[in-house]
């Protein structure tokens, strides 16, 4: 059921590929992960619209497979 | 099937200004970050509604295709999605949250 942090990683950089990502395993469990994605596509939108980006990256593994990934995205400071 | 969850859902995000979909109850959260935003809504006084994803599957799996989000809690103000735990911790903090509700007319402790 549980995913290795290095493809959380590949996953959201495959579909943001400017993408700089962080992902920290929390618990050590390989089920509670907390992630930062700073990129340049996330600028003027929405939060929610940016998470959604994010997920849609994930491909349906959020809420199954990963149980528990904390999100943080923000687009580079200028 | 999804349809009738689907208005379900619009009616009840239409009728209460602030819902919150959870598992479990605000008074007995079984999930962490469901009880972290009740504590949050609980501690700015705003007064809102909660549905039991656990009780109920089709709600579960519906909520998550109307809102295109994969988790759960969602919280939503007069009918529009706001986020999760992770948003809405991070406008709670930014004091975003609270000018959210003020914007929206929803009753809230200010913050001295």
């Amino acid at each position: 059921m549980a995913m290795a942090a290095n493809e959380i990683e590949a996953l959201i950089k495959a579909a943001i590929p400017d993408a700089r990502v962080t992902v920290e395993d929390l618990a050590g469990d390989g089920d509670h992960y907390a992630a930062t994605v700073v990129s340049e596509t996330f600028r003027g939108i929405p939060r929610v619209k940016q998470h959604q980006i994010v997920y849609a990256a994930l491909r349906g593994r959020m809420g199954g497979e990963l149980h528990a990934l904390a999100l943080q995205t923000s687009a580079p400071e200028s | 099937m999804a349809n009738d969850v689907f208005e379900r859902i619009q009616t009840e995000i239409d009728q209460a200004p602030v819902m919150l979909y959870m598992k479990g109850t605000a008074l007995f959260p079984q999930c962490g970050f469901s009880a972290r935003v009740v504590q949050i809504l609980t501690h700015m006084g705003v007064p809102f509604k909660t549905a039991n994803v656990l009780e109920d599957a089709e709600l579960r799996d519906g909520i998550k295709s109307f809102s295109q989000w994969p988790t759960i809690p969602q919280l939503y103000v007069k009918g529009e999605f706001v986020g999760g735990c992770d948003i809405v911790t991070e406008m709670f903090q930014s004091g975003e949250l609270e000018t959210l509700m003020a914007d929206k007319g929803i009753e809230h402790k200010t913050e001295a």
